[in-house]
């Protein structure tokens, strides 16, 4: 069962001819490259659906029931006034932030507690419904808005906070709180959210979980799956999974909650989340320094590991590239002497003096030594959030200069930017921008890529070229976005074979008729 | 023609009624780098407080920092020096200890010295325009300033009296909610942002200006700068050295917070808001 026997029953023309590419694995022989490389072209020319050519391509619709006129009035009976079919309402929600991929939902449905989840779950389930779960909307991967006409299952009014305890600063609340919302209410309570990203206006909670959203912060407190104490999931066929536990620590059987973490929404609906919450700084600095070669960059991330140690919160870079996007788009200044590559630097502790101290030891040291070249700090709340700018709002600028194509990867920090002057000299003139800038302090590398307009053969020239490359590092193609419906075909650069079967098991599993967010995350083609 | 001129800021005092982007909770009476809070953002603010026994907000431990009209103010006089049309720029600040730090954060921004006016505890308190500008009136004097800039006015008080009291006191001409100032001669030219639009007038130096916020975009403090700034001196000087009585004649009755908005009703359907204006008495 599952759904690779669910292909075979498919007629021949549409199986994919992905399934003759030889199977991946993070360890690609010369030989190995040049067979993948000759499938490609051959599938290429064939112009087949989800394939090397475009394997971010929907596969055909699966054959799951349709919406009918039945079925909507149970949806209208369970959630008066919530079961939405007006178009222009569902417009926006089956469209991604980076509008790029298009569903034609025709139901959208926003449940308030988790007991309606449960009930439509249960009533899709039983139908054979296929159900796309939704959050703030904002991944970048295509996961969050529907392929074909799957229900839209919105956490958008799930948006309470259930309890708070100030003295663990454990937080429960439901999926659908705004992560900037929860920001507010724990800043007011001397608490913050242990992530943060440049989403937080927008996106939910419950979508953060769900792909294990790396962030800002990850530096300094670690990911969701250290975090995250316990979740509510509601699973395919209804049936609802309580493990809202708000304990530190508990040994007591296998940790369910880590398999729907970073599931993307595929395994399960998650439905509340208790997370723990990290004392608000009462100190916090920024520093924006520049560095004239990506070498000084890592000494001056050593420097700022040993000499700001424990207060160190962030460490982010942007090429000079992103600047002059920042420039000519969003009208943002460049505080500093323009350089090659610029950090942003995030300290935060419990004393301001003691982290000045610090900090100012560290940028002297950095500054006399050469390995900076120009920098300045911020330590009140404006300024801070005009630094921070600089770095968030990068994606925005990117969204001017017409189509991105993005890329989240995972490398060893020295190789982080070998791979944005390799794709350089690669793609010549083809791309108008290639930029790099991202998390250098975990290893992640936000590499993107633009044209005035979606070109194929650029995207043939950067595909699979970019992810062997990654591969050949043994990085991980996505480090932080998920894998979503873009990138599920390429989980065999970075997972081996027996990983990905066993994923296709637990998916078939806990999901038997594949209704919840179908064509996302897995394979289409599970060998 | 050079010309030493110091750079002073506007001194600020509570400002309980909240300015609808700035919320900010200090009260530290400085002409110059005053401190406060600056909290511009559309949706994170720190929360203003005011104290249980009602007679000011909250500023222990909250963060103060130099008032945004002030740093216009600053870097204007560095603009001018670059120019090389003044000769000497002076940051002074009233207040405690901390105050130090903003006039480092000047001092970094390209001032050439500082000085410090110590008021602290129940002095600082009280501190407002009126002490404020007699201490400038008297540092202006001792140091034969040719020009004093400050902001329009202090964001936690919004009393905008500081730079007029100061030209009152000293008989000099002002130039106040400058938008643009040129040196011709010994004459500054201002162009003063007004209700019904723009006002240009002459004034003889020596003169005080007010910086309004089209005056300039203040610079970032650059790391070399901010070492260079450490080396900088900054002055100590009492009120009572310059002969000034801070004691207030302005006495605090109380603090309140602004009314609580009430939450807003979210209805589903038309009808049901055509019903709830109804029964409100609105249609």
């Amino acid at each position: 069962m599952g759904i690779f026997q669910r292909f075979a029953r498919l007629p021949l023309k549409s199986t994919y001819i992905w399934s003759l590419c030889p199977q991946y694995s993070t360890d690609l022989t010369a030989v190995d490259r040049a067979l993948i490389l000759i499938q490609h072209r051959y599938v290429h020319s064939r112009g087949l659906g989800a394939s090397p050519a475009n394997p971010g391509a929907a596969p055909p619709r699966l054959p799951f029931s349709r919406v009918t006129q039945e079925v909507l009035a149970f949806f209208r009976t369970l959630l008066p006034g919530r079961t939405i079919t007006d178009p222009d309402l569902l417009k926006s929600s089956n469209v991604d932030w980076l509008k790029t991929v298009e569903g034609n939902s025709e139901v959208l449905l926003r449940p308030k507690t988790t007991e309606e989840v449960s009930q439509i779950l249960r009533h899709c389930s039983e139908r054979n419904l296929a159900v796309c779960p939704q959050g703030g909307n904002t991944g970048l991967v295509g996961g969050s808005v529907p392929v074909f006409d799957e229900i839209i299952l919105s956490t958008s009014l799930m948006n309470q906070v259930i309890t708070f305890d100030n003295i663990s600063g454990i937080l429960t609340c439901q999926a659908g709180c705004v992560l900037e919302n929860l920001s507010n209410y724990l800043e007011e309570r001397d608490f913050i959210m242990p992530l943060d990203l440049g989403a937080k206006g927008s996106c939910h909670i419950g979508g953060n979980v769900s792909t294990n959203a790396g962030g800002l912060r990850l530096l300094r407190y670690g990911s969701l799956r250290g975090t995250v104490l316990g979740l509510e999931v509601v699973l395919a066929d209804g049936r609802i999974l309580k493990c809202l536990a708000t304990l530190r620590k508990d040994n007591t059987g296998y940790d369910l909650k880590q398999l729907f973490i970073g599931s993307e929404g595929t395994l399960g609906v998650i439905t509340a989340v208790s997370i723990l919450c990290p004392r608000k700084p009462k100190a916090v600095n920024v520093a924006f320094l520049g560095c004239s070669s990506f070498q000084q960059l890592l000494e001056t991330f050593q420097y700022c590991r040993g000499m700001l140690g424990e207060i160190l919160s962030a460490f982010e870079f942007l090429d000079a590239s992103c600047m002059s996007l920042l420039e000519k788009h969003l009208k943002l200044t460049n505080p500093i002497t323009e350089s090659p590559f610029y950090i942003v630097i995030e300290t935060a502790g419990s004393n301001a003096t003691h982290d000045e101290e610090k900090l100012h030891q560290f940028l002297e040291e950095v500054m006399t030594s050469s390995l900076v070249t120009d920098g300045t700090v911020a330590t009140e709340a404006t300024k801070i959030k005009a630094l921070w700018s600089l770095r968030e709002r990068v994606t925005e600028a990117l969204t001017h200069e017409g189509y991105t194509y993005k890329y989240d990867i995972s490398l060893p920090v020295e190789k982080i930017y070998d791979l944005v002057q390799d794709m350089r000299g690669h793609l010549g003139d083809m791309a108008k921008n290639v930029v790099g800038y991202g998390h250098v302090g975990d290893g992640n590398l936000h590499l993107n890529i633009t044209s005035p307009s979606k070109d194929p053969a650029l995207l043939a020239a950067i595909e699979p070229y970019v992810y062997e490359w990654t591969s050949e590092w043994k990085g991980s193609i996505s480090a932080e976005h998920g894998l979503g419906l873009k990138k599920r075909n390429y989980i065999y650069y970075s997972k081996p074979s027996e990983a990905v079967a066993l994923m296709g098991s637990i998916k078939a599993m806990l999901d038997p008729k594949g209704i919840l967010n179908p064509y996302k995350t897995l394979p289409d083609n599970i060998h | 023609m050079h010309r030493s001129s110091e750079v002073k800021h506007v001194a600020s005092y509570l400002n309980t009624r909240g300015c609808e982007c700035f919320g900010q909770p200090c009260e530290s009476h400085c002409p110059v780098l005053t401190d406060r809070t600056i909290h511009v953002q559309l949706k994170t603010f720190i929360k203003i407080r005011v104290k249980p026994d009602r007679t000011g907000v909250v500023t222990d431990g909250v963060k103060h920092s130099m008032n945004p009209f002030c740093e216009i103010a600053v870097e204007e006089a560095i603009k001018l020096k670059e120019k090389k049309l003044v000769k000497e720029v002076v940051a002074v600040s009233c207040g405690p200890q901390q105050v130090q730090e903003t006039i480092r954060t000047a001092l970094a921004m390209g001032a050439d010295r500082g000085i410090h006016v110590e008021v602290s505890g129940k002095d600082y308190e009280t501190l407002g325009p009126l002490q404020v500008s007699k201490i400038f009136a008297a540092l202006a004097k001792k140091e034969q300033a040719d020009l004093i800039i400050l902001g329009k006015q202090a964001i936690d008080d919004d009393c905008n009296q500081t730079g007029q009291m100061i030209a009152a006191l000293l008989d000099w001409p002002q130039g106040t909610f400058a938008s643009e100032m040129t040196l011709e001669a010994d004459k500054m030219k201002v162009v003063r942002e007004v209700d019904g639009g723009l006002e240009t007038i002459k004034i003889k130096l020596p003169a005080v200006v007010t910086a309004d916020l089209r005056l300039n975009t203040p610079r970032y403090a650059t790391l070399p700068n901010i070492m260079k700034a450490k080396k900088k001196k900054i002055a100590n000087v009492k009120p009572a050295d310059l002969g000034v009585d801070v004691c207030s004649r302005l006495e605090v009755l109380k603090v309140d917070e602004p009314p609580q908005r009430q939450a807003g009703v979210k209805v589903e359907t038309v009808d049901d808001l055509v019903g709830k204006l109804k029964e409100a008495g609105r249609v």
